[in-house]
């Protein structure tokens, strides 16, 4: 199939080094300590933080650290078709395994000994990218509760279709079969933290595709900045400062 | 930039599905004008200053009028995405012509991505249809194009389509028909060129016209797509692809999977309207009319070579031609009958254009120039095709390309139009081309992308190759080729020295073409398009442009050349102890020819040490062979033959069989033994993605005819193996000299050919090359003239490690599209150089009708097949005239493979030497043939 056409425009429009659209909002569940929405194109995450706080399960405490947890759902509603399916399956646990690693890496844990930090995230509406998007939702909500972090983590993923490298796949050009790298970076210590891919990919051609999509992660770390800043200046005018 | 918008669309996943796409939205698409002031960007930028009109076309006129939009009368044609899309999913064949015209620098068309574009994007309003949505999106796209550009350029809408025509007016945008616009235009030529309206009240009209009698329906009608489909599904219809007879063209054959057989389809009224190629639903026959029909055609079973033997008046009588036979054919084969059946409907065309000539007739009076008149096609299989035309004199003597259009229920011919003339009919020019387009060879000339490619003239090996740590330095070998008088492309060289130790150093250099032929280059896509190089009697057109073919990479004698080396140390029984692999420099000594190698040879006064290797040699060589022919390597024979042609007329002075001496044989030795240790190696490296080359096991029923002539001559031919096959073949000695080579040459016939596959899709069993008797076997020696040798040479570079594999070999799926390509390319080649030896042959005979000794080697019911050694040609005798149909006067015996008289005074048998006379003569014009009477 044809995911780039002959005159470089993809399936909906963009062209191999576009993004999708991104969105965010911050605050978006009042009873969580740090909550966000995070849309790519169609692909909208909602992630809530709750802690520091104390640890549930007394067995599970690090004398040391904190300890976090994290727990990926999909709405029933997030795909077309609307099948329910068993909490906790293979894959959701495998990208909460993988996005609690990736956030563990930038939390400042040895700050809060003895206490437990839950993050949840779930895709309300997925169209390819989900996990880059959770993390990116949780990256927001983790700064909204005013969790220590060495950095923003942000991620995005790139694809190889067509010989093309792409940017920030979308469900169609994810579900093609080629290779997907996902890409996790801490965009000021210049420094990755997650890299996934489940296919075969020439090594030289992989270090495009790689670049490609740390380019990708920075352009948004660029905007979750943006995102932040603004959100602060908004705390600073209700505060009347 | 981005401008996001999203639309809903539903799908069918076996329920019904809600999908939601974005579509972004942009202001980066350009018109595409060079005189537009608007827009920056001009890289892709074609439509000229000087245009005052720019076309904008309907789907339906980029489907249906391809031919013309080929032609560069017409130019400044803007192609908007959604019509693209459009004819992408209808016609594939159609999309890939119109992104050639796209692609072509020569031509001002443009991409105008309409669908992503800002200002003409269209949203599906509510209850409107696809096609109705996708008509308004090329208005609003014309719209744009005309506010976009100003006044001073007219914007034209091509339509067919009333309706949209209507419309367009309505909006203020200027939309004709084609017609009109080719009118227009003021060139009658290019008329021809359009295919005309296949409405059925047009037809219907013509029909009238031409013969008032047959205005009623021909052809039952075809079924429509869902009858097909759930037909197919209850196992009522069969789903195949038809082949029709290339010798009857009223047979055909339907092979399905259904029900493991072959289906029989006899008639046109049957075929109802099936074009040769076509993917059909066939309905089975009763089977008691499965019997009759059989009777009737017996005698054209397996008739392969034959020319042609019931030529029907005219294919009007098609549906209806019976073919009496003897009844004693009958009574022979009373079980074997084949399931027989109907076309219902056609599922996929395999419609495309055909190379032929029109069907003479006298000009028709007054009619203003138009003119119908009946296309011929060179291939048997195609029936008449019925064109309009405005030139008709002009086209009559000329050779032409028609494409179908459509076919009718009320019209026995199918409708066509004329694409583009070759030249004069008898020309030879005319006939090579015509044999080169039939085989769908490429021979024009190198683009100035790929000569681009090319090293810097005049070459020589520089200091920079020398001191390349993976080249070896072996220039101090006496190394020397030998090939057939005047070969430029010489790829192979040959050195063999003595060790101390007593055994041999034998090394075979093969040109390095992949120095200069990098993966992904254009050189490198165009050699793969186009496969091989092709032989044909006067002219040779080559894979790979003329300097890298005939200089840069040809081993030439006395100059310094790269080369990919194999060397063996050999003992001298020839037992191999050592292989290496290696890049190397070589230097020719002498760049032999055959005839020369072998004088040298025999010649005991020469101790020259070229003479003194290729003595060596000679001797490893004929103990190799010795050793290959006891593990069961066939020798086959072939009915090679060999033009003199006239250096000035280039017409052919004589002709005979090619003449094969122990050179030869040594020379391909080596090259096998070259391709076999290359083969392991690249296999040990790269399981998964070797490209080898497989000859598969013959089965049975392959063999038969080969047994059944053996039989009637009282031979017993073992064929349980390949080693008893050839064993027996050896045997087969009769009192007539010429006898074992007309077995070999039969059995030769028998064999499937050889193919290149790769090695991921096979299990190693599979890939027994069995006229060699290898277990493995690949192509590593030419390189220059096939581009399978040249992936070989870049798997075993990357097997020793001097290059990485290129990345396409890692796409198992694309390597076995390139290998099947190769396949392709290499039958074309094949039957490229038949076609150009028979033309030849034609030529020869022309003026010089002969009499000569022919051997009989198949039978029929009113004649049979010879064979002339000395020719190289094979063709039908008959006993009987053409005009009485058998008569029942000759009598067949199939057991003995011997035709007898009924009164018993004449017969042949098979394998007899008859006299008989050749003779070109033109029963239908502009159709010569070779006739062969007996004496």
């Amino acid at each position: 199939m044809e995911f780039v056409n002959p005159e470089g425009l993809r399936l909906d429009g963009r062209r191999p080094m576009e993004m999708r659209q991104l969105r965010a909002q911050i605050g978006a569940v009042a009873k969580a300590d740090g909550s966000a929405v995070f849309e790519m194109g169609n692909t909208k995450v909602i992630a809530a933080v709750y802690g520091p706080r104390e640890v549930q399960n007394r067995s599970q405490q690090i004398n040391d650290q904190a300890l976090v947890r994290c727990e990926y759902s999909m709405a029933n509603f997030s795909t077309g078709d609307r099948r329910r399916k068993p909490k906790g399956d293979r894959r959701s646990t495998e990208i909460s395994l993988v996005i609690r690693q990736t956030m563990e890496e930038c939390i400042l844990t040895n700050l809060m000994p003895r206490s437990q930090i839950d993050i949840y995230v779930q895709v309300l509406q997925a169209d390819g990218g989900t996990r880059s998007a959770c993390i990116n939702a949780a990256t927001l909500a983790l700064a909204d509760a005013g969790i220590p972090m060495r950095d923003l983590v942000t991620s995005c993923s790139a694809g190889f279709l067509n010989s093309t490298p792409l940017l920030d796949l979308n469900y169609v050009e994810d579900s093609a079969g080629g290779p997907d790298v996902t890409v996790g970076i801490l965009p000021k210590v210049d420094k990755v933290t997650l890299l996934q891919m489940d296919a075969k990919l020439p090594i030289d051609t992989f270090e495009n595709v790689m670049q490609l999509a740390v380019e990708g992660c920075k352009a948004i770390a660029n905007y979750i900045r943006e995102v932040l800043l603004e959100n602060t200046k908004q705390l600073e005018y209700r505060r009347g400062l | 930039m981005l401008h996001s918008k999203t639309f809903n669309k539903k799908t069918r996943g076996g329920r019904i599905q809600k999908l939601v796409r974005e579509v972004y939205l942009r202001d980066d698409i350009y018109c595409g004008a060079l005189f537009c002031k608007s827009c920056e960007d001009k890289s892709k930028a074609r439509l000229t200053a000087t245009a005052s009109t720019i076309l904008i076309l309907d789907t339906n006129v980029v489907l249906n009028q391809i031919d013309l939009l080929e032609n560069p009368a017409v130019e400044d044609v803007v192609l908007l995405s959604v019509v693209l899309q459009e004819v992408k999913n209808k016609n594939s064949a159609v999309y890939g012509r119109i992104r050639n015209l796209i692609d072509s620098p020569a031509r001002r068309f443009v991409v105008f991505s309409n669908e992503f574009h800002r200002d003409t994007y269209v949203q599906t309003m509510a209850g409107e249809s696809p096609n109705d949505r996708n008509d308004r999106a090329i208005r609003v796209a014309a719209r744009w194009y005309q506010s976009h550009l100003g006044e001073a350029v007219k914007v034209l809408l091509i339509t067919n389509d009333r309706e949209n025509k209507r419309k367009a007016t309505e909006e203020g945008v200027s939309a004709e028909t084609i017609e009109s616009y080719v009118k227009s235009l003021g060139q009658p030529a290019l008329l021809d060129l359009l295919v005309q309206p296949a409405s059925e009240d047009v037809i219907m009209e013509e029909v009238e016209d031409m013969r008032p009698s047959k205005r009623k329906v021909v052809y039952p009608e075809h079924k429509p797509m869902s009858e097909i489909t759930s037909g197919l599904t209850k196992g009522i219809y069969h789903q195949g692809k038809l082949r029709v007879n290339r010798y009857n063209p009223f047979e055909a054959y339907v092979g399905s999977e259904s029900i493991g057989d072959e289906i029989v389809i006899y008639g046109r009224g049957n075929m109802n309207r099936a074009f040769d190629g076509d993917v059909v639903a066939v309905e089975l026959l009763p089977q008691d009319q499965w019997h009759e029909e059989k009777s009737l055609s017996i005698v054209d079973e397996e008739d392969e070579e034959e020319d042609v033997h019931l030529v029907p008046g005219s294919s009007d009588d098609a549906p209806r031609t019976s073919i009496p036979v003897s009844s004693s054919t009958f009574d022979t084969n009373p079980v074997s009958s084949r399931p027989s059946g109907r076309v219902v409907g056609i599922i996929k065309r395999n419609w495309h254009s055909y190379c032929g000539s029109l069907e003479p007739m006298p000009m028709p009076a007054g009619s203003g120039g138009l003119a119908y008149a009946l296309f011929v096609s060179k291939d048997r299989r195609i029936p008449k095709i019925r064109i309009q035309t405005r030139q008709l004199d002009n086209l009559l003597d000329k050779r032409i390309i028609v494409a179908v259009d459509s076919w009718d229920r009320q019209s026995r011919h199918p409708s066509g139009h004329y694409v583009r003339s070759i030249g004069q009919i008898g020309d030879r020019d005319t006939e090579t081309e015509l044999v080169l387009i039939e085989n769908d060879i490429d021979a024009r000339p190198f683009s100035a992308q790929v000569l681009a490619c090319l090293p810097p003239l005049p070459w020589s090996v520089s200091s920079k190759d020398l001191n390349e740590s993976n080249r070896v330095d072996l220039r101090h070998l006496c190394v020397f080729s030998v090939d057939p008088p005047g070969c430029k492309d010489i790829d192979d060289a040959l050195h063999c020295t003595m060790l101390p130790t007593g055994n041999f150093e034998v090394g075979v250099h093969i040109a390095d073409v992949t120095n200069f032929v990098h993966p992904g280059t254009p050189l490198d896509d165009e050699a793969t398009q186009r496969g091989t190089s092709v032989y044909l009697v006067e002219r040779r057109i080559d894979m790979l442009p003329k300097p890298l073919t005939e200089d840069i990479c040809s081993l030439r004698a006395d100059v310094e050349r790269l080369a990919f080396s194999v060397i063996w140390e050999m003992t001298p029984e020839a037992e191999i102890i050592s292989t290496k692999y290696t890049k190397s420099v070589i230097k020719s000594r002498a760049a032999l020819s055959y005839v020369e190698a072998q004088a040298r040879m025999d010649d005991s006064r020469l101790v020259d040490p070229v003479t003194k290797d290729l003595r060596n040699m000679n001797a490893l060589a004929k103990i190799m062979r010795q050793r290959r022919i006891q593990r069961g390597a066939l020798t086959l024979a072939s009915a090679e033959v060999k033009f003199q042609i006239d250096t000035e007329t280039h017409d052919p002075l004589d002709i005979g069989m090619y003449q094969i001496r122990e050179a030869n044989q040594m020379v391909e030795e080596f090259m096998l033994a070259a391709n076999v240790s290359v083969a392991e190696k690249i296999l040990k490296e790269f399981p998964e993605c070797s490209l080898l080359r497989r000859h598969p096991t013959p089965t049975k029923e392959m063999l038969g005819p080969l047994l059944r002539t053996a039989a009637a001559v009282g031979l017993n031919l073992d064929v349980t193996s390949s080693k008893a096959l050839a064993d027996s073949l050896d045997c087969a000695v009769g009192d007539d000299p010429y006898f074992n080579k007309l077995i070999r040459i039969m059995a030769t016939r028998c064999m499937t050919q050889a193919v290149y596959f790769c090695s991921g899709e096979l299990s190693p069993p599979e890939f027994l090359h069995y006229g060699l008797a290898a277990p493995l076997y690949t192509h590593f020696t030419s390189p220059i003239r096939r581009y399978a040798d040249v992936i070989v040479h870049r798997l075993l570079a990357a097997s020793i490690g001097i290059y990485k594999l290129p990345t396409i070999f890692r796409d198992r799926p694309q390597l076995t599209s390139i290998a099947d390509n190769l396949n392709y390319r290499h039958r074309n080649a094949q039957m490229a150089s038949r076609g150009s030896v028979e033309l030849h042959t034609l030529i020869y005979f022309r003026n010089r009708p002969t009499d000569t000794e022919a051997r009989i080697v198949k039978m029929r019911s009113n004649g049979f097949i010879v064979f002339v050694p000395k020719f190289g040609i094979e063709g039908p005798v008959y006993l009987t005239m053409r005009g009485d149909k058998g008569g029942g006067e000759w009598f067949v015996d199939e057991q003995q493979q011997k035709i007898r008289k009924m009164d018993g005074s004449v017969s042949y048998s098979i394998l007899q030497a008859v006299k008989i006379h050749l003779e070109v003569l033109e029963p239908k014009p502009n159709r010569p043939k070779l006739q062969l009477t007996l004496l």
